[in-house]
């Protein structure tokens, strides 16, 4: 009987991680499901951008005050997990503080411990704050209602939890090592769940072991919880953003990418020898699709930006078209990727991985051509994201998508791209006066 | 090729069996557009006070396809860069100077991948040069005092990280250089990039350029900046808009500086 705790841990351990690793699986696979490019870019630039950016947070104090807040909530996090090796071993083997060996030390980690836990406390309490009393604009946007909302509130309420569960499973560990109760080495320092001690202090033995004991298994068992709440919710960042600063664009933010396939024809179109009427060869592989109009079409890094973005609508605050009240938001594009990924994801599992057109695409399903041709291409949007996702790349090959596949653009961009290709320039002027300037210059 | 005396055409030079220093690229706005071409001529009077050798492409000269690419028109800029390399690799140019933040992004970032390798110079940058090399001498008492605020074309700022070059030169006029409240990394944009300049925006509660019209008027200063031709017609119609015309000017920063050389 002494054992059915460590089974029972045992159980619990393999099936959160377990289920954790089915939804990475799938994650995996829907990532898969995009075009393979090939960024290029020295490997050294990209570690040190991960190193600075994802590790250093540097581009989260751009703003300051939300960059503060979030580094306390991060450092915490990393630090805190820390002990969760402890409280695995100790889970597994039946142990109490398999660690407090280490003597000093281990003080000095407990004691660390406990301050960060009480500042993420605090910082998630102004998180809180912010987003639904002071109800900063980018929180309240029209992309944010229903579930985008919730999961925000969720991730803090359980934030919050699972810090106040580590609080009071170490105060009645306090007061159970100052009692000498068998069991509880006299191991750690208690300097914030100190004070919740003193408030137990008429318990008895066996209603603070109870304390001690529901809030360890709590908090376990809360951690293999929001293990598997990431995948479902924004909050899949604390990962991705890893790989996804990794994989961030390289070299200046107005470089375009030229598209292979358009320069093949070109190079056709050139060639005084090609024979305009010949037919492709019988192997040959059919013609790619100009830009995108659905997920697939999109790159792997792209949609890891999708997984990677946590909502936090700096790029949108920054947008120009948002804020002069266009429907454009970089975020929603962002969203509307991730959610047409995932449902695509879901028709996949229900048919064993063979797609079958749902007569539905990432275009006009969830992004807007009124979206798509509201951007300014003005890299706002990419400079403001903390994490290097790039929703700019996403809109222009969905215009790409619009102007060659269907030639969906406005009349009066028709016009403009007719000058050009007319007279060779974006209005309707005469090529031969284009060094009239030079004429009156002499003039004046 | 017409000759334009003082203004060599690259074809004339080449004819003559020389090569300029740099290529003016002047570009679509700064060849047909108005208040464009006050640009072009106030950075080539600049040139010429440096004794820059230089030469444009005149009737040579197209589209970079800028518009057409962000428009979503892969095929038509491939186009017009496959035209323009072949232009510019027959004369080996390996230097140019674009007043167009535009034409310099295109040039200088897209080109490569095509075929076409060239030094781009921003006329910001260029000018900077020609400063430190004591090659034009700008008198700052024409601006002495004055406040100026300046516009970061997104182009030129953020998609090249060229924040410093445009602020030093306004710097050296004696001016009094005040921030609008983003700037730099954060600047707003005016509202023309991604080919928006050739089409209405969108429905919205306000024009993007009205939008950094009012940025730019809340620094109380009595020119704006810019150096960019589209920034340039957004800013200038956005203070038409406000009805400050009479207080309020927009000019390019190479304007500025030939008004402070007496060119």
């Amino acid at each position: 009987m002494s054992f059915l705790p460590n089974i029972l841990f045992a159980i619990a351990l393999v099936f959160g991680i377990g289920f954790f690793a089915r939804n990475i699986g799938r994650l995996l696979r829907n990532i898969r499901l995009g075009k393979v490019t090939h960024p290029g870019g020295p490997k050294s630039e990209r570690l040190r951008n991960m190193a600075l950016i994802a590790m250093g947070q540097q581009k989260m104090v751009v703003r300051p005050v939300a960059g503060l807040l979030h580094i306390i909530v991060y450092v915490g996090f990393i630090v805190i997990n820390i002990e969760v090796l402890e409280i695995v071993l100790d889970g597994l083997l039946g142990t109490h503080r398999i660690f407090a060996f280490l003597g000093p030390i281990y003080d000095a980690l407990i004691g660390a411990f406990e301050m960060l836990a009480g500042l993420v406390i605090a910082a998630v309490l102004i998180f809180w704050l912010r987003r639904n009393v002071l109800r900063l604009q980018r929180f309240w946007k029209p992309e944010m209602k229903g579930w985008p909302k919730r999961d925000a509130d969720w991730i803090l309420y359980i934030e919050c939890i699972l810090m106040c569960l580590f609080l009071t499973m170490n105060a009645a560990d306090y007061a159970l090592q100052q009692a000498g109760t068998e069991h509880y080495v006299q191991a750690g320092s208690f300097p914030v769940s100190s004070f919740i001690s003193g408030m137990m202090s008429g318990l008895s033995e066996g209603s603070l072991v109870g304390i001690e004991r529901a809030a360890w298994w709590a908090h376990i068992l809360g951690i293999l919880f929001f293990l598997n709440y990431l995948y479902y919710s924004k909050h899949l960042h604390i990962l991705l953003a890893f790989p996804n600063t990794y994989w961030g664009k390289l070299g200046p933010k107005g470089q375009l990418d030229n598209l292979e396939s358009v320069k093949q024809e070109v190079a056709l179109m050139m060639d005084p020898s090609a024979d305009p009427y010949a037919a492709p060869d019988a192997g040959a592989a059919p013609p790619e699709k100009f830009g995108a109009s659905d997920v697939m079409d999109l790159s792997r890094i792209q949609l890891l930006n999708a997984y990677t973005c946590t909502e936090c609508g700096r790029c949108t605050s920054e947008c120009p078209a948002n804020q002069t009240g266009k429907k454009l938001s970089p975020r929603g594009i962002m969203m509307a990727t991730r959610d047409r990924l995932e449902e695509v994801g879901r028709k996949l599992d229900a048919t064993r991985g063979v797609w079958e057109p749902d007569g539905k695409q990432l275009l006009d399903d969830y992004i807007s051509r009124e979206e798509l041709w509201a951007c300014t291409t003005c890299n706002a949007c990419v400079e403001a994201c903390p994490v290097s996702i790039d929703p700019l790349s996403i809109i222009m090959e969905m215009r790409r998508y619009l102007v060659m596949e269907q030639s969906a653009a406005s009349a009066e961009l028709n016009g403009m791209m007719g000058n050009i290709e007319n007279n060779g320039a974006p209005w309707p002027f005469n090529q031969m006066d284009r060094l009239n300037w030079a004429q009156e210059i002499q003039e004046s | 090729m017409e000759s334009t005396q003082g203004i060599p055409t690259l074809a004339e030079m080449s004819a003559r069996g020389e090569q300029p220093e740099v290529l003016f690229w002047v570009g679509c706005a700064g060849s047909f557009d108005d208040r464009a071409k006050k640009i072009t001529k106030a950075f080539v009077k600049l040139l010429q006070r440096a004794g820059v050798s230089f030469a444009v492409l005149g009737t040579e000269e197209s589209c970079t396809g800028d518009p057409a690419k962000r428009a979503g028109n892969e095929f038509l800029f491939q186009m017009q860069a496959a035209v323009n390399i072949q232009v510019l690799n027959g004369y080996g140019v390996r230097k140019i100077v674009t007043t167009c933040p535009h034409c310099f992004n295109t040039l200088k970032n897209e080109y490569p991948g095509l075929g076409g390798q060239y030094e781009v110079v921003h006329h910001t940058s260029f000018l900077k040069g020609l400063l430190e090399e004591g090659r034009i001498k700008p008198e700052g008492g024409t601006f002495r005092g004055k406040r100026i605020t300046y516009h970061d074309p997104c182009y030129l700022g953020r998609a090249n990280g060229i924040y410093e070059a445009p602020r030093e030169l306004l710097r050296k006029l004696d001016a009094e250089l005040v921030e609008m409240k983003s700037c730099r990394e954060r600047a707003l944009c005016c509202g023309a990039g991604g080919a928006q300049m050739f089409k209405e925006p969108e429905k919205g509660d306000k024009d993007v350029n009205v939008e950094r019209t009012e940025q730019a008027l809340a620094t109380e200063s009595g020119i704006i900046a810019a150096s960019c031709p589209f920034c340039n017609t957004m800013l200038t119609d956005g203070v038409k808009g406000k009805e400050n015309e009479a207080s309020v000017r927009v000019f390019d920063v190479a304007e500025l500086l030939a008004g402070a050389a007496d060119l």
